[in-house]
């Protein structure tokens, strides 16, 4: 793929005239141009769910631009001031209140990290309902499931740093999830806290975690993901291999340059996605309470435990993962099998590109067993997701057992059924109206 | 089999066994009414803020619902000395807390942290603020239906009376106070009003400026559109 090979180029240019041959002789610009935007081929018939890779990119630099301002008048602080607020949460109020614009940014970044999350779990959805994920692709979905982790361990860490009631209760319940694990829990749960609760000093690591650790992987990963992703060549909404027909001089027959043709049609995404951001943003930046959560206006106070601790809308599907888990297994507490239940929740996510073995890779011309397990499957997902909002009762625990193992078996099982399912012949080229 | 299928269809309504209900009363919305705002702030200042402090808020802030930075120093300035400091309080937390069990909380963004599905914050502090009632057993004698067994005193008690939890669970008033029960609730719904404003002083500006974005928004998507339109019709 590599275009520095077909792309040589006569002169070694000169800086006042033609700067752009000058660069060429020295750094590969006009070879990743061409190889990235304006002589990748991508398939001419993608359709409205391949609109959110490039949206979860754009959202990305939104919290990376919007979170660094937010970094220069934040302050990762436990303690009290004078009005015996902790600092961190009254820093945050002085960023809404007193920071010009700065209420403006706040909701942008908050808004950001639960659009994110809309985003890539669409992202998602679009690789498993067209079999994205498929050979050649595996790293690509590979890599993207490292996104994920990335993206939760950043919501996770961001989360705290406001130092609210929800913020510090949601952090004690995740962070004591490692005291579950037989022999090392304690002592682990101890040195990831940095002390034997939350404090002071959780916060200041947290903080290291979420401005610079987490945003280097992600970002990192995005590139990886991208790279692999150009490597093999994007898929289709027919699951159909488009270099398998090319013309004479070697372009796939139904792919088209991404720049401009997809440049000039995700902007007309993006304009849509901007103006639902703002609604939510400019209307309703509480999310219903969902984006955040009323309980995190009140500033952290560890003597008082919330009755209900809920963590926020985009993790409560592996929440009810961890609470369906109310049996004690071979002596070792329900609580660690919660744990287990939920890592695995999101972990089996990289098994897909092998658990798959339909013939055909998309949705499309598959046969009415995967339509109907990840019909389910979707179903089970909301389900599990609304109650994590809830406080449990034997009812709910009951149905979110009865959902986790929908959610388990839709994986588990994948190798058996899709092998079973009668597919439809794929096409050979792509269909596109 | 697929009965069964029908059956499980019906397993996610266990789900909604509902939470206990908490009945709150509507606070008028004064976002827009700056007469009322003042007025919410000037009982707030005279009544909350001797023991919670705002200390998000600065006093020249109010300028936002139409006061003067003279009408600010020369009505409402009792505990600063400038207009820029921010709406503390004297009294020691030790104290506060050694007196009334629990440090009263700040309550600059109380009207945000009080919403909930039952309401919004302002109906339930709309709620709260007329729901206190005499209960002998409560060290300060007061008790409220939106808080039971809350710890602060009827602080408004002067201005509605006294009310007593009736045996059909409805509050009387059995002491009438300065002002009559609608321009108590009138007044309370000032500063409510009020309380909410602080929560997020740039909520209506906020709005305003969402509208304007969206147009623009509206503008861009024709254009995007138009030029997507423009590049994609030679794909075929």
């Amino acid at each position: 793929m590599a275009a520095s090979s077909s792309e040589k180029f006569k002169t070694d240019g000169t800086l006042i005239g033609n700067v752009t041959e000058w660069v060429d002789a020295r750094f590969p610009l006009t070879a990743m141009w061409n190889d990235h935007l304006a002589k990748y081929y991508a398939p001419k018939n993608f359709n409205f769910w391949y609109f959110f890779g490039s949206l979860a990119l754009l959202v990305l630099v939104i919290q990376i631009v919007t979170g660094i301002f937010l970094t220069m008048h934040y302050k990762p602080d436990a303690s009290l001031n004078a009005s015996g607020v902790p600092v961190a949460f009254a820093s945050v109020e002085y960023i809404v209140r007193d920071v010009p614009w700065g209420w403006l940014i706040r909701y942008m970044h908050s808004t950001g990290a639960s659009a994110f999350f809309i985003v890539v779990y669409l992202h998602m959805f679009r690789g498993m309902i067209y079999g994205s994920y498929r050979k050649p692709r595996e790293l690509v979905w590979v890599f993207g499931v490292m996104l994920f982790l990335a993206l939760m361990s950043q919501a996770f860490t961001g989360y705290l740093l406001p130092w609210g009631q929800m913020s510090y209760w949601g952090a004690q319940v995740i962070l004591n999830l490692f005291s579950a694990i037989p022999l090392i829990g304690e002592p682990l749960s101890i040195w990831i806290r940095g002390d034997y609760v939350i404090t002071d000093a959780t916060l200041n690591r947290m903080f290291a975690f979420h401005v610079i650790a987490v945003p280097l992987v992600l970002v990192g990963l995005v590139a990886a993901h991208i790279l692999a992703l150009h490597e093999v060549g994007s898929n289709n909404p027919d699951g159909v291999e488009i270099k398998k027909k090319k013309d004479a001089n070697g372009i796939p027959l139904d792919g088209i340059p991404f720049h401009p043709y997809y440049t000039v049609k995700d902007i007309v995404g993006v304009v849509v996605f901007l103006m639902v951001f703002s609604v939510i943003m400019f209307f309703m930046p509480e999310g219903g309470g969902y984006f955040l959560e009323y309980n995190n206006f009140i500033p952290a106070d560890p003597l008082v435990t919330p009755q209900h601790i809920a963590p926020v809308w985009y993790f409560t599907p592996y929440y009810s993962l961890l609470r369906a888990v109310t049996y004690p297994l071979f002596g070792i507490d329900a609580k660690f099998w919660g744990v287990v239940a939920m890592g695995a929740g999101v972990m089996i996510f990289f098994f897909l590109p092998w658990l798959d073995r339909s013939p055909a890779k998309s949705i499309r011309y598959r046969g009415p067993i995967f339509k109907t397990f990840l019909a389910v499957w979707v179903v089970s997902f909301f389900i599990l997701g609304y109650l994590g909002v809830l406080a449990p009762t034997p009812g709910r625990t009951l149905v979110a057992q009865i959902c986790s193992v929908i959610y388990f078996m839709f994986f588990l099982a994948m190798p058996i059924y899709t092998k079973l399912d009668k597919c439809q012949p794929e096409p050979d080229r792509v269909t596109f109206k | 089999m697929k009965k069964l299928l029908i059956a499980l269809l019906w397993v996610p309504l266990l789900a909604f066994a509902s939470d206990p209900e908490l009945h709150l009363d509507r606070a008028p919305n004064k976002a827009n009414d700056l007469p009322a705002l003042q007025h919410g702030a000037k009982l707030f200042v005279n009544y909350c803020l001797n023991c919670h402090s705002a200390s998000y808020l600065r006093y020249n802030r109010l300028t936002d619902i139409g006061l003067t930075e003279e009408q600010i120093r020369g009505s409402l300035l009792f505990t600063a000395d400038k207009v820029g400091e921010q709406m503390t309080i004297a009294m020691q937390r030790a104290d506060a807390k050694a007196w009334f069990g629990a440090p009263p909380p700040d309550l600059t963004v109380i009207a945000r942290a009080r919403a909930s599905e039952f309401g919004s914050g302002s109906d339930w502090l709309y709620t709260y603020l007329r729901g206190f009632y005499r209960d002998e057993t409560r060290s300060t004698g007061w008790n409220n239906v939106a808080f039971a067994n809350v710890g602060m005193p009827h602080v408004l008690w002067e201005l509605q009376g006294e009310q007593e939890m009736g045996a059909d669970h409805k509050l009387k008033l059995v002491k009438p106070g300065k002002l009559k029960p609608a321009e108590f609730d009138a007044a309370v719904a000032d500063l409510v009003g009020f309380i909410n404003w602080m929560g997020e002083p740039m909520a209506e500006f906020r709005k305003r400026l969402g509208v304007i974005v969206l147009i623009a928004l509206a503008v861009l998507f024709v254009f995007a559109y138009a030029l997507k339109r423009e590049y994609w019709k030679d794909i075929h």
